[in-house]
């Protein structure tokens, strides 16, 4: 990134390498969250219809995982990822899809966790409903799911908040690879050491407001969706 | 909606696998990143070679690992002893020099305690243990750490036995040790470039340098195919072919800050 | 045809149906009444299937296909007419379903921001769309104003009318009057008369339903 200078003439210049910093954080999150989501809906959803032995146990070793320090979680997909790790045949490390890896199992018990409450308090309402309409196991779950849509909306954008906010996964995946690999917060993370806080706090600025503007679609789609829907 | 996501995941873990790779992967040194240099002579390489060098920056110690494990076609870092080890362990092809600049000890300006006077790094160490001034550690197994402990044993301080709260290991890279000791009003060892280069100097200022032992060489070694198949042999040698001969060795003699030059080219030192 | 044979059921220390016997057999309404707290939703819930019995059988004769209207039904987050087609078990009769409970207007509106009178219309459209032979509607116009229990009446006769037997509860007295072909009095989780509707209003073989038609508390 040029030096001396800072973040709001970066924007206003409409900097290129900024702007792939900020394509590849959206991509790696967004892609992360997805796949977290395609993962973690269907289990919550699993767990919260179903009764087992160790039901307890799996809620609050979700729950738990929920708190996992993403910079363990990028140390594990790297020793995983590694050449002298199991998944080395792949070549994957230091590359964006190792970000969207860590990311992924970043998010995908934050999902799940939140999906489990959600389809669980849906579950309570409709499961009077549904027995007496003899609605099989797998139909209630694409039910509950379907209809708990939009407020799975809050439980992805959790999930994006927590990708998008995490600097100790991508770093040690992706290496912060200057034009492959970085993304806005291990450019924030770099500039930093630097000494560069202006710019640091610059690009800070310009993060928050991607993730607001993330929320804010996702909350306008919500809206107009509910609305069309009930 | 869902299926078009899907497609751009798919995508995006496409395309990067069907694209023709032309790069490599570099483990390096913050100092090599933070300073500049990298920003400045890299693209010059690929305009000549059209290789992309995709530089992954950790403290040296660090480096090496990632070298080790094969995860990196070249290592580029700055510890002569464990770059010898490196290679004698097999993990490395042959270590080349590169470039060397120095370490200075930098602390706040004002320096009521007088380091700045010393003759030499010896007796600033040894004023720093005596009035237990405080001192950041980068502690991470970087060039710079590496280079800091065998400062202490060569001013004959046993650490283990002296170092008390005004010792501080932080664990971190060059510039998160700048920055802790600017904050802090405290001493740190730091390579030339990386402070030229820092932004946040505070109060800082350069008190101890031109001592011959804050020498700092800079080796560059192919990852050993021996022992790592994948690893991009031919591209590989041809970077550090580059660095070490004359287009390589005036691009590092040409980065300057402020008109000041931040690392000595020294390829053909066979002491180096 | 279903039948309860000495059948008990207990939640807790709490005994809410207590050896209790009672034939559900084709044909005009069976109308459950009694106090609050009597049993007559567990009967409901039992015969379809949703409360296992403690103690004694429930038997089916017959296959019949159940369906019900809880007292606050639960809509689905979908459209009136998607509610129905969730429902339905073979060809698509959605919108004769919702013309019967004279819906046909709201077919593509959010369920649930129906009124309660049109929830409870579009709940036993729900409930008609599993094609049942039995209907259970617990308290179908307890919460309804009188222009809305008017029309759901209407319904329930054409349902009847239909072949559907029809179990219901309700505590308005004159409903159960006016739409049934037996009654079935139940007191403390147990039948305390159940005869044709004329005769059990007419002349009443029990004290306690003498009481009750009355008006008077039963205790």
């Amino acid at each position: 990134m040029p030096e001396n200078l800072s973040a709001l003439d970066l924007v206003l210049t409409g900097d290129p390498a900024l702007f792939a910093i900020v394509r590849l954080a959206l991509v790696v999150s967004l892609s992360a969250v997805l796949l977290a989501a395609l993962i973690g809906v269907p289990l919550g959803a699993a767990i919260a219809l179903s009764s087992f032995r160790g039901r307890d146990a799996a809620i609050v070793f979700l729950n738990a995982m929920m708190g996992l320090p993403p910079v363990v979680i990028g140390l594990i997909v790297y020793l995983a990822l590694s050449r002298s790790g199991p998944l080395g045949e792949w070549g994957l490390l230091f590359t964006p899809q190792a970000m969207v890896i860590a990311q992924t199992i970043l998010v995908t018990p934050i999902i799940a966790a939140l999906a489990r409450q959600t389809i669980e308090d849906l579950w309570l309402e409709y499961r009077d409903e549904l027995t007496a309409m003899d609605v099989r196991p797998l139909r209630r779950i694409t039910t509950l799911v379907w209809d708990a849509r939009f407020s799975l909306i809050t439980a992805l954008l959790a999930g994006f908040g927590r990708a998008a906010a995490e600097v100790g996964a991508v770093i040690i995946v992706g290496g912060n690879i200057d034009g492959f690999t970085r993304t806005m917060t291990t450019a924030i993370a770099l500039e930093t050491s630097k000494g560069n806080l202006p710019l640091a706090i610059g690009l800070g600025l310009v993060l928050i407001a991607i993730v607001l503007a993330v929320n804010g679609l996702a909350w306008a789609l919500r809206r107009a969706a509910e609305r069309l829907a009930g | 909606m869902i299926r078009r996501l899907l497609l751009a995941v798919a995508l995006a873990f496409a395309v990067p696998a069907l694209a023709q790779d032309n790069s490599i992967v570099v483990a390096s040194t913050t100092s090599t990143q933070d300073s500049g240099l990298f920003g400045d002579i890299l693209p010059l390489f690929k305009r000549s070679t059209g290789i992309d060098v995709k530089v992954v920056a950790l403290g040296t110690g660090q480096a090496l690992d990632v070298g080790r494990r094969g995860d990196a076609d070249v290592v580029f870092v700055h510890a002569r002893s464990e770059e010898e080890k490196f290679v004698a362990e097999g993990f490395g092809v042959k270590r080349h020099p590169v470039m060397y600049n120095d370490f200075i000890v930098v602390g706040p300006r004002s320096d009521p305690a007088g380091v700045g006077k010393a003759r030499d790094v010896v007796e600033a160490l040894h004023i720093i243990r005596d009035k237990g001034l405080p001192f950041i550690s980068r502690g991470d197994r970087s060039g710079t750490h590496v280079a800091e402990l065998k400062l202490w044993k060569e001013a004959g301080i046993d650490l283990e036995r002296d170092k008390g709260l005004w010792y501080k290991s932080i664990g971190q890279g060059m510039g998160a040790a700048l920055n802790t000791a600017s904050a802090a009003d405290a001493y740190v060892l730091t390579d030339r470039g990386t402070w030229l280069s820092f932004k946040n100097k505070g109060g800082l200022a350069i008190l101890v340098q031109g001592d011959k032992r804050l020498f700092n060489q800079y080796g560059v070694m192919l990852v050993n195919p021996a022992k790592h198949p994948h690893v991009k042999k031919a591209k590989g040698q041809q970077f550090i072919d580059w660095l070490i001969a004359r287009e390589g060795q005036d691009a590092v003699a040409n980065y300057k800050i402020n008109g000041e030059q931040l690392f000595f080219p020294n390829a053909g030192d066979p002491n180096a | 045809m279903i039948r309860f044979d000495e059948v008990t059921i207990a939640a807790g220390a709490v005994t809410l149906l207590d050896r209790l016997s009672l034939t559900l057999a084709a044909g005009a309404p069976t109308v459950l009444i009694g106090p609050n707290g009597a049993g007559k939703s567990t009967v409901l819930r039992a015969a379809m299937g949703l409360l296992p019995p403690t103690s004694g059988r429930i038997l089916r004769e017959g296959e019949p296909r159940r369906a019900i209207v809880f007292q606050r039904p639960t809509m689905l987050r979908r459209t009136a007419e998607a509610n129905v087609r969730y429902a339905m078990a073979d060809a698509d009769r959605t919108a004769e379903l919702l013309a019967l409970v004279g819906l046909e207007h709201a077919a593509t509106r959010p369920a649930r921001r129906l009124s309660g009178g049109e929830q409870q219309r579009l709940a036993l459209a729900r409930a008609l769309a599993r094609d049942p032979t039995i209907l259970f509607l617990d308290e179908p116009t307890a919460s309804l104003d009188p222009a809305s229990t008017k029309a759901m009446e209407d319904v329930i006769r054409a349902v009847g009318r239909q072949g559907i037997k029809v179990v219901m509860s309700t505590h308005d007295l004159g409903e159960a009057r006016r739409l049934a072909g037996e009654v079935v009095l139940l007191h403390r989780g147990r039948v305390v008369e159940a005869a044709a509707a004329p005769r059990f209003f007419d002349a009443p073989a029990t004290e306690e339903a003498r009481k009750f038609i009355a008006g008077e508390l039963l205790v």
